[in-house]
């Protein structure tokens, strides 16, 4: 659907911005005699800290202050003072709380100074004494204890339905199988920041790297025993984020404490290596048994696994739903265990749980699929999903037959023989494989306010952000074709927790939820318009009702005679000098529970894989879409193709390695823990297919930032078992599993 | 070391000619070039993504050549000509690989933008790009977590052929 601002492929309108280093992050912003701050990390694991010898850095000249938990202050010390909007069930970790060490690199003091090379060097003149305690970081040695949380962060697993024991047993065509990958790090380009400014009066302003300002606002405000309209936090660019930013980071505590001890600005930026000191997916391990009869149809899905979670939180996801989102099966039981070590509390990464029940489930139905001897497309289409069966109900919207379709046809997959090994290309073995994948079109409340002034110009805004997910962009160009102005006279305002409620980034539902929001508050500006411009002396749009006018281009005109007219500036000086102003809050339409909404995603694959040294090229990717209307088609792929780059990460390179000896994550800079370079990155086609949908939200749009890494890593997968015979079931395949 | 008696680096004057403005500084010797970009001059376009030379979001042009300004100390590029991205659009206008940049939609955060367009640049200059497995491998200093490589290399190949036609 193209309107008149929507479905076009406009520039990002901050891009100027971003491309003369006009774009302020938050390690980037300044106030008179700021400090910095340098974090010290524990060395060890678990246990105690003995003794905190903070001399040798307080006697360096310009080093202001060391904080411990030793000098720190009393603020407020109560666990749930420190619960996020993301925070799962548990007790979340509190900096500088007592002489306990729960993890390794757990932030143990801060070091504040004149100049940030100060700090960093005071940080090394820390001494610390610990008494170590014995600790359990061997995800593979604890899986026996794993155990069914008393609350799941995410949904609770569905009860299972049919008589999957039954159907197994009888089932003439079975597979086996147990899919892992290991814990992964989210690894932004931009570090997490904040600079904390203390003002008169006990006000606090900050600039901070989070992917929701109020989640940080409320945050503080609890933690310092604040009032929240004393905290002001502000982020109006975020360089990436991936889920790191959906929590407050402790760099934020820090800063906040330092600064209010020492009454001036504190600012503290994290290293490389502290990017791996928090957050991170979850190691997880997925059993499967599947069932099929000799053509092809399903008959049973079990599938059951164990994620990593901390030892002072349960954090889970949406591992086990993806057999009742994208199957059509009588028979299924699944169940989600956690298994819980002595690391940081894992975190949401970019489609947490989709990527990881995904890529099990659809490396399990293509090793089912061979076994029963029919092509993987074939397969899915057999057993193809009408319904949502973990809900009940029927999907708001699903194109994923025409996804199939188109994305076939583009990469030539009928070209595609079934036996592996068959396809070759000199020394090198050609692999074609696919998957499928889903994701959730979720709509939060969310508020918004609009101002249109006398001169024309309008303002929406709403308390989200822009991680690079284009939200500035796509809002713009909503609130442009709602109002009627084109798109230069608008300006769409986020990052800053004074501006209208909005829901944290993440989860896809920005564009659902603030989009939905801004469409509603623009609305409302539209009806003000219309009755100014009947206002106007000897106005012909006098009888006329909304739905008789078009207001675009700066005019309001009647639809069946577009000459009568009056245009927005006309209209706006029977306001005598005064702006419209609009506020809303919008929450899920109505009647939306009685369906399912979700995105769907085929991802088609070929890759090359040297038959002497092993080493696989992902040199085609087609990623066919179904994900309702398309705002910004530019953007929209930009997002689908960084969706796919992150699957080929996961399927090819990612992970972040325990040291069991240490408890310590071993590989924690860009030089170990490797992510997709320019070189690892080649073809890759994005295809929107069209989606009308009536159910999901007021725009009809179900967002984009997650649905397209799903089903990329188990398509390669799949893809390099075409090509070499070989099933790897554990992710990263490095050319070692392949030998 | 058994005494107390740490002490920090002197201060001293570094002249350094970036953006074609002569810039005088007051700094320690170890001051990176990156660090007295940020923190001393307010040159916050240059980007720090890891401070040890692996993601290439803090490249700039020491007299054309695309270099890693967290791996030189600032003390050590004086008298050279230094091209951060606030000095790359001229009177108002973007020079043609920002513009680029923006067109082919070759960013989403923006963070590693300014390193990748100094290192497009480069590249260029260094005249060693001759295939598409060329441009890959040779932007590969850069790392975009978004994952814009697609877009970027077009940008790179337009660069290239705007350099071949001059």
């Amino acid at each position: 659907m193209i309107g008149n601002q929507t479905g076009k492929p406009v520039n990002r309108v901050d891009g100027r911005l971003k491309v003369t280093g006009g774009a302020k992050y938050a390690a980037e912003f300044t106030a008179p005699n700021m400090a910095y701050g340098f974090v010290v990390n524990s060395k060890i694991a678990k246990g105690k800290i003995k003794s905190i010898d903070t001399s040798k850095a307080l006697a360096l000249d310009g080093v202001l202050e060391v904080f411990t938990h030793e000098n720190r202050p009393g603020y407020v010390w109560g666990d749930k003072n420190y619960q996020d909007k993301d925070s799962p069930p548990g007790s979340p970790f509190r900096p500088l709380y007592d002489n306990e060490v729960q993890f390794s690199m757990q932030p143990i003091a801060l070091v504040v100074a004149e100049t940030y090379e100060l700090a960093r060097y005071g940080a090394i003149l820390v001494e610390v004494e610990y008494e170590n305690y014995s600790f359990d970081t061997d995800f593979e040695k604890n899986i026996k204890q794993a155990y069914i949380p008393e609350k799941y962060k995410s949904s609770k697993p569905p009860e299972p339905w049919g008589n999957p024991d039954e159907a197994l047993a009888n089932a003439a065509v079975k597979i086996e199988a147990e899919y892992s990958h290991p814990s992964e790090h989210h690894n932004p380009i931009e570090m997490h920041a904040s600079l904390a400014i203390w003002e008169e009066g006990g006000k606090l302003t900050v600039y901070d790297k989070i992917q929701g300002v109020q989640n940080s606002q409320q945050y503080i405000a609890n933690a310092f025993g604040m009032q929240q309209e004393d905290v002001h936090v502000i982020s109006p660019f975020v360089g990436g984020a991936f889920g790191s930013g959906l929590r407050p980071q402790y760099q934020l505590f820090l800063a906040v404490l330092a600064a209010r001890e020492l009454k001036r600005p504190v600012k503290v930026v994290l290293t490389r290596q502290q990017m791996f000191s928090f957050g991170h997916r979850p190691k997880t391990v997925q059993k499967f048994a599947l069932g099929a009869d000799t053509d092809g149809k399903l008959k049973a899905v079990q599938h059951d696994a164990f994620g990593e979670t901390s030892k002072f939180e349960d954090y889970s996801e949406n591992v086990v739903i993806w057999p009742g989102v994208l199957y059509n099966c009588d028979n299924v039981k699944v169940s989600h265990k956690l298994v819980a070590l002595d690391v940081y509390t894992p975190l949401d990464m970019r489609a947490p749980g989709g990527t990881t029940g995904i890529y099990g489930l659809e490396c399990a139905i293509d090793e089912l699929a061979y076994k029963a001897g029919v092509d993987p497309l074939e397969f899915r289409k057999m057993n193809y999903s009408e319904k949502d069966q973990n809900e009940g109900k029927p999907f708001s919207s699903k194109e994923l037959r025409e996804c199939y379709r188109q994305g076939a046809e583009k990469f030539g997959w009928e070209k595609r023989s079934l036996e592996p090994r068959s396809m070759k290309e000199g020394h090198n073995l050609i692999g074609w494989g696919f998957a499928q994948g889903a994701w959730e079109a979720t709509q939060k409340q969310a508020a918004a306010k609009a101002v249109l002034t006398t001169d024309g110009k309008l303002t929406v805004s709403c308390a989200t952000a822009d991680i690079g997910t284009g939200t500035y962009t796509v809002m713009s160009q909503i609130a442009a074709e709602t109002v009627g102005l084109p798109l230069e006279d608008v300006t769409f305002k986020l990052g800053d927790s004074s501006l209208p409620k909005s829901p944290l980034q993440g989860g896809s539902w920005t564009v659902s939820s603030v989009g939905s929001a801004v469409k509603l508050v623009c609305d409302k500006v539209r009806e003000k318009l219309l009755q100014l411009a009947q206002q106007v002396a000897n106005s012909p749009l006098a009888n006329a009702t909304l739905d008789d006018v078009n207001i675009e281009d700066g005019k309001i005109s009647l639809k069946n005679d577009p000459a009568k007219a009056v245009t927005i500036k006309e209209a706006l000086v029977q306001s005598q000098g005064k702006s419209i102003e609009e506020n809303v809050s919008s929450e899920p339409v109505e009647g939306q529970q009685k369906y399912s909404p979700y995105a769907h995603s085929a991802t088609f694959v070929e890759v090359k894989v040297d038959e002497d040294l092993g080493t696989v090229k992902v040199t085609r990717v087609v990623s066919a879409i179904a994900g309702g209307r398309i705002i910004n088609p530019k953007t929209a792929r930009s997002q689908i193709l960084g969706g796919v780059v992150w699957g080929i990460g996961a399927a090819m390179e990612e992970e972040t390695v325990m040291d069991n000896n240490l408890g310590r994550f071993m590989n924690h800079d860009l030089d170990k823990y490797h992510v997709p370079v320019n070189a690892d990155v080649h073809d890759i086609e994005v295809i929107f297919v069209e989606e009308k949908d009536d159910h999901v939200n007021p725009l009809g749009a179900k967002g984009l930032g997650e649905i397209g890494i799903v089903s990329v890593a188990p398509a390669i997968a799949n893809a390099i078992f075409h090509a070499t015979g070989k099933r790897v079931r554990e992710l990263p395949i490095t050319l070692d599993k392949l030998l | 070391m058994g005494n107390n008696s740490v002490t920090s680096p002197p201060k001293s004057s570094v002249k350094l000619h970036i953006n074609g403005e002569q810039k005088e500084l007051q700094l320690a010797p170890w001051t990176s070039l990156l660090d007295a970009l940020r923190e001393h001059l307010n040159l916050t376009g240059t980007k720090k993504g890891c401070d040890h030379g692996q993601c290439g979001a803090c490249t700039v042009l020491v007299d054309g050549k695309r270099i890693n300004s967290c791996l030189t100390l600032a003390v050590m590029q004086q008298d050279k000509e230094i091209t951060t991205i606030e000095g790359l659009a001229k009177d108002g206008e973007l020079h043609p690989v920002q513009q680029a940049f923006i067109d082919h939609d070759a960013f989403q955060c923006g963070y590693c933008t300014p390193g990748q367009i100094c290192s497009v640049i480069g590249l260029v200059n260094e005249g060693k790009a001759k295939s598409l497995d060329d441009i890959r491998d040779l932007m590969s200093g850069n790392v975009c977590r978004c994952g814009a490589y697609v877009n970027i290399v077009k940008v790179v190949q337009e660069a290239l052929e705007r350099s071949e036609s001059k």
